[in-house]
């Protein structure tokens, strides 16, 4: 029922949900920990850069990612003085929108898990002789654990959907670029109702089954946290 | 040794802590004052909590804290046992694994062999494999002592231990409490705004005052030190370090002897002559008569000195007396104290009306 196009696409999509997703994990973490921890002035303007992508259309990112990133952009210059390609109209140049554009779906529940913690099973854990990364890996991240998982569910989630962002910055190259959005357009460009409906579909079973997954774990941890 | 001496100065939003303390390096010290007169914060600054707090801190010969040369030990690098109100154990970690927590952190070769006195002591060997929150108040608190102990501190503060449970609970833990200073050769900081707490299990008493330092010292002098709000407050009490000297079986009566003479006691008769036994005597249980009391039914009549006397200007005086080495605290009412011509240095009787076993 999938042309190979069609599979192409899926294939690509989560091959960059899945990697935006690891890389925001890894970045976002950190940086959720220090918003949630920090109470210096910088605090205000950082959560505000980093919520930006819920209220800007993906196409201002896009586009300035694309200015940035280009062969004439700040970023795109010195990547080019290093003797590497710039990124535009690449894949890797969509993960590295992709993080941009994903970050606050990420950070926010784990900054949230964050800071909902009893300061005083961190204060519990150093008197027990944990330094303070050994008490953000032993008692912190177990502890956010929920906002973790919903971190992972919302960023992933939240890349796939991805469509301006994507035709900015990657355009529209077959097995490089075109995610399953991008190929959805396409078929309805040509008219293609039919397979346009099978993937839509599908983006619509599969977005809802892991959110409908993220509400039921959540829900059944705050139970047994209770009980 | 580990004699603890801590010096002090914070200024947070609503009080400033200014303490200079030295406490002894066994037994219970309990630190006694009203919420929010500094006790918690003065924990929390000797286990490294109070990054902004400036002063001294060592104990024994080991520097935590001096603030003169830059010297500021992160709570970490400290070796304190702290045992929160709310016990605060981990929620994501089992028991045995709560205890190991610490143990694996503190000793480069941790083993079990430390671990099984303390679960002994605590009596939470059946508790081992439960998670947290499938425990009662009481076994929480018990299992968070056991944790702080099992990274084996150099000193056990504990903030309130008691303070979040039921009555039937604080009677669950308090003989594993009591038994702490006899099997630990360590001093025990316990912070406690219960009279009821200090009398039962306190060797030392400091007593703060909006972060200040109000009275310290001995318990037996401190809590009759007339300086201090437990001396004049309803519920004021003497204690009495006392042991049992003999038995009178026909009429019921063991006899407790100490330096200011002997006390009469309901039978007690499991306690072998030698026993120690900690009395205490309420303030409004004694009363003070010049000529030794004839034909009376009470029997506890002791020969004693006044030390020192105040009136809180509400028809009530408090008397401190002195009997031997110890001190006992009578309060009666002003008009007795007038008539009977009460001053500092006369001799009087004593009569006390009840006296309990603690």
């Amino acid at each position: 029922m999938f042309t190979p196009s069609d599979w192409s696409a899926i294939g690509l999509t989560l091959k960059l949900a899945t990697l935006t997703t690891l890389i925001l994990l890894v970045l976002g973490t950190p940086l959720a920990w220090h918003l949630a921890r920090t109470r210096a002035w910088w605090k205000a303007p950082l959560s505000a850069i980093v919520a930006l992508p819920i209220v800007l259309p993906p196409t201002v990112i896009g586009f300035y990612l694309l200015v940035a990133l280009g062969p004439k952009g700040v970023i795109g210059q010195w990547m080019l003085s290093l003797g590497l390609d710039t990124l535009p109209f690449t894949f890797s140049g969509l993960v590295v929108a992709s993080v941009f554009y994903s970050l606050p779906f990420v950070v926010q529940p784990i900054q949230n898990a964050f800071e909902s913690l009893d300061q005083r099973l961190l204060e519990a854990a150093s008197t027990l002789r944990a330094h303070p990364l050994d008490v953000f890996f032993s008692v912190a991240l177990p502890l956010a654990r929920s906002g973790l998982l919903t971190a992972t569910i919302l960023g992933f989630a939240h890349t796939i959907g991805e469509f301006g962002v994507v035709l900015m910055i990657g355009g529209n190259i077959p097995d490089k670029t075109r995610v399953v959005s991008v190929q959805i357009y396409d078929h309805v460009e040509a008219m293609e109702y039919a397979q346009a409906h099978q993937l839509a579909a599908l983006m619509l079973v599969f977005s809802f089954t892991i959110l409908f997954m993220m509400y039921l774990i959540n829900s059944r941890s705050h139970f047994m946290q209770k009980s | 040794m580990n004699n603890l001496h801590t010096r002090f100065h914070l200024t947070l939003k609503t009080f400033s802590l200014a303490l200079d303390l030295h406490l002894p390096a066994t037994g219970i010290s309990a630190i006694f004052g009203v919420s929010g007169c500094g006790k918690t914060t003065f924990l929390r600054c000797i286990a490294g909590l109070e990054k902004a707090a400036q002063g001294y801190c060592a104990i024994g010969n080991t520097v935590w804290q001096d603030s003169s040369r830059h010297l500021f030990l992160s709570a970490h690098q400290r070796e304190v046992g702290y045992v929160f109100q709310e016990s605060c154990l981990f929620p994501h970690l089992s028991v045995k694994q709560n205890l190991h927590y610490g143990l694996r952190r503190s000793s480069k070769h941790p083993n079990a062999n430390v671990l099984a006195p303390i679960i002994e002591l605590l009596g939470i060997e059946h508790l081992l494999d439960r998670m947290p929150a499938k425990l009662s108040g009481g076994e929480k608190q018990r299992v968070a002592i056991a944790r702080a102990l099992a990274v084996i501190p150099r000193v056990l503060l504990m903030d309130e231990p008691l303070a979040a449970l039921d009555l039937a609970r604080r009677q669950e833990i308090l003989p594993y409490l009591a038994r702490l200073p006899h099997e630990l050769q360590i001093p025990i900081v316990y912070v406690t705004h219960s009279p009821q707490e200090v009398t039962q299990l306190a060797d030392y008493l400091v007593v703060l005052e909006a972060g200040q330092l109000k009275a310290a010292g001995r318990l037996e002098e401190t809590l009759t030190n007339l300086e201090s709000p437990l001396a004049v407050s309803r519920q004021a009490s003497s204690i009495i370090q006392a042991h049992v000297s003999g038995h009178e079986a026909h009429y019921h009566l063991t006899l407790a002897s100490f330096s200011g003479g002997v006390l009469s006691l309901p039978y007690q008769q499991q306690r072998t002559v030698g026993t120690p036994l900690r009395l205490r005597i309420y303030a409004r249980d004694v009363s003070l008569s010049l000529q030794k009391p004839q034909q009376t039914s009470i029997l506890n009549i002791l020969h004693a000195t006044i030390a020192g006397m105040i009136h809180d200007g509400e028809g009530r005086t408090m008397v401190r007396l002195r009997l031997g080495d110890s001190a006992l605290l009578a309060h009666i009412s002003y008009k007795s104290a007038c008539e009977l011509g009460l001053q500092v240095g006369m001799a009087v009787f004593a009569q006390i009306k009840a006296t309990a076993i603690l």
